[in-house]
């Protein structure tokens, strides 16, 4: 655009001098009305209910009076929260890292078979990712059932004896995770399918030519060419795992025993259904540190990507 | 792209004889482990539509439960003759459905103007909204509980218990990765495409519908889908707003009507399931190929 700026007054240096002024006055107007519904959106509906929790965060149950840091001294003193911390950083941190492996595996996989074929796979494997969460837990929590589970009844074929899915704390916590990892790896599997196909091809020629062994192929040329790519869909994938709320929800609502509770389900349980809302939103600001880490790197390598172009 | 797998293709097969042999090989695991993966990611809406096709008497017999003796459409005729199920699908239905038409009408027109008419801010309005397609909802439901209430206070508007309240609600989450990804490609096109328009004495707004639209049909395709998805797919915000049945959107008036304490009907629960799974399953069916390049546009392009 400042090109046409800078060109137009050359080609018609005296007429055009206020009228030009006129318009790039009307342009912005223009834009910034363009753009207006936009910025009222985020504004009413996530600028300010976002600084509105830190406020709600400071008051007591009833919300009538100013308690500071009341609720997270009282959050501090209680088991509960630090088992949520726990099992939210378990969960995101070991879910985020098996999907970035699956992802990447099976993305060699697909990347690896005749190009023709490659749609219908990619195709099939990602149809986790595009049914409803809520409702592919349901299908899980099936699978899970205590008395007529069908994943037992696999397992059984193989003289495993039934695990309680659910039902007992570890279990559920693995739980938890694999469901996230079964709707969350094929994204990944997308992300680096593409990447991997914008790794020039001559580089693993050379790499053959010069005796590189698979392994050093993929550690020395796919790896590093790729880099970029894993870090940001990485970084991504541990907001919306941190951030999760339908899994947890739909698979134990937070049981057995609190034991798989994350931030969100908890601050749901505390929030809506506890009745206290400041607690419910003290709760759930603890997402904030790790959001704005993984935002700010994310931020950054998008910011560098740009200055590039 | 098409140069280099052409270029390949000629250049490996003839020469090398062992190469083409660990080829083959790596081929044959590639097909072996992709097939394992397939039946891990298929397993859960293979076992759906399974349960969905038994009567309860079956279900709860004690065999093997991967195989259908007496295979029925009864869950889906209960399900779909009840008007509760259909009050829910048609709440989802005009809830997406909206939402789609805001979220499109707001984010292209933004992106618009973020990508090519820069304006005072513009710059930090685009980090912006990022920015806040990187707050989850999980942060937001609470403040906005009692926003609702202090809505209700001061100009008697009920926002609490009403599926409508969706609409309002769900561009929060569609709207700044619809424009995320707009810009991305609006962004990609020529400079001289719209230059062109303007010397010719088109409007901005001509500009808009006669040259960037119709370019980057792609991508509003992309934008579109998603946003239906998401819209379809939102569980967190109806699960905390909405209680009444009347006023339920699918997915939680699946969970929250059909399991009844600890008597859990689970054809009827899988057949919902796979309904509710349905129409995004659908769009993705015929529009895979945009549905993917959307996906990987909003990390890749911008």
């Amino acid at each position: 655009m400042a090109d046409i700026a800078a060109r137009n007054p050359a080609g018609h240096p005296t007429q055009q001098r206020s009228g030009l002024h006129k318009l790039m006055q009307r342009k912005s107007t223009i834009a910034f009305l363009m753009a207006l519904p936009l910025i009222l959106l985020i504004t009413i509906l996530v600028a300010y209910p976002a600084g509105y929790a830190v406020y709600l965060a400071t008051l007591n149950k009833g919300m009538t009076r100013f308690v500071g840091f009341g609720n997270f001294e009282f959050l501090f003193g209680r088991d509960t929260f630090w088992l949520v911390v726990y099992q939210s950083c378990l969960f995101a941190i070991t879910a985020v890292i098996f999907k970035a492996i699956i992802g990447f595996v099976v993305a060699h996989f697909v990347h690896n078979i005749p190009a023709k074929g490659q749609r219908k796979w990619r195709g099939m494997l990602l149809v986790p990712w595009v049914i409803p969460p809520a409702m592919s837990t349901l299908a899980w929590l099936w699978l899970f059932d205590p008395s007529y589970s069908a994943l037992n009844w696999l397992l059984a074929i193989f003289g495993i004896e039934g695990i309680p899915w659910t039902g007992e704390a570890g279990w559920a916590r693995f739980s938890v995770i694999l469901v996230n990892v079964w709707i969350g790896s094929p994204f990944f599997m997308i992300m680096y399918l593409a990447a991997l196909k914008s790794v020039p091809e001559q580089l693993y020629e050379a790499a053959s030519i010069d005796g590189a062994t698979w392994w050093q192929r993929i550690w020395y040329v796919t790896l590093p060419m790729m880099r970029n790519i894993i870090a940001i869909t990485a970084l991504f994938s541990l907001i919306v795992t941190f951030a999760n709320f339908d899994i947890v929800r739909v698979l134990t609502a937070g049981g057995p025993l609190n034991s798989t509770h994350i931030f969100g389900t908890w601050a749901f349980r505390v929030g809506i259904e506890g009745g206290d809302i400041p607690l419910g939103a003290a709760v759930s600001l603890f997402m904030v540190p790790i959001l704005a880490v993984a935002a700010t790197f994310i931020l950054r390598d998008i910011t560098k990507r740009g200055s590039e172009v | 792209m098409a140069n280099t797998a052409v270029a390949t293709g000629a250049s490996t097969r003839p020469n090398y004889g062992s190469m083409s042999r660990d080829r083959t090989w790596a081929l044959r695991w590639s097909y072996f482990f992709l097939v394992l993966f397939a039946i891990f990611f298929l397993m859960p809406p293979i076992y759906m539509l399974i349960t969905s096709l038994k009567t309860s008497a079956e279900i709860s017999a004690a065999k093997n439960p991967w195989f259908i003796s007496n295979p029925t459409l009864q869950n889906y005729i209960d399900l779909l003759s009840q008007n509760q199920f259909l009050v829910f699908f048609r709440n989802s239905a005009i809830v997406s459905i909206c939402v789609v038409i805001i979220t499109m009408m707001i984010s292209v027109i933004a992106a618009f103007a973020l990508a090519r008419m820069k304006f005072w801010g513009s710059a930090t309005l685009a980090t912006g909204v990022f920015l806040t397609y990187l707050i989850p909802e999980t942060l937001l439901f609470i403040p906005l509980f009692k926003m609702f209430a202090w809505v209700n206070e001061v100009f008697g508007v009920q926002l609490m218990n009403h599926w409508w309240t969706m609409i309002i609600l769900y561009p929060t989450l569609t709207v700044p990765f619809a424009t995320w990804i707009m810009i991305g490609y609006f962004a990609s096109i020529p400079k001289e495409l719209d230059e062109a328009a303007l010397i010719d004495g088109a409007t901005w707004m001509q500009t808009l519908t006669k040259i960037f639209i119709p370019v980057a049909l792609p991508g509003i395709i992309a934008a579109t889908i998603f946003t239906f998805t998401v819209a379809w797919a939102q569980f967190l915000y109806p699960l905390a707003f909405t209680t009444s049945t009347s006023e339920l959107v699918l997915p939680v008036g699946i969970i929250t009507t059909l399991i009844k304490g600890d008597v859990f009907n689970w054809g009827q629960i899988m057949t919902g399931a796979l309904l509710g799974a349905a129409p995004p399953l659908i769009i993705y069916a015929f529009l895979m190929d945009y549905y993917i390049a959307g996906l990987t546009a909003g990390a890749t392009k911008g």
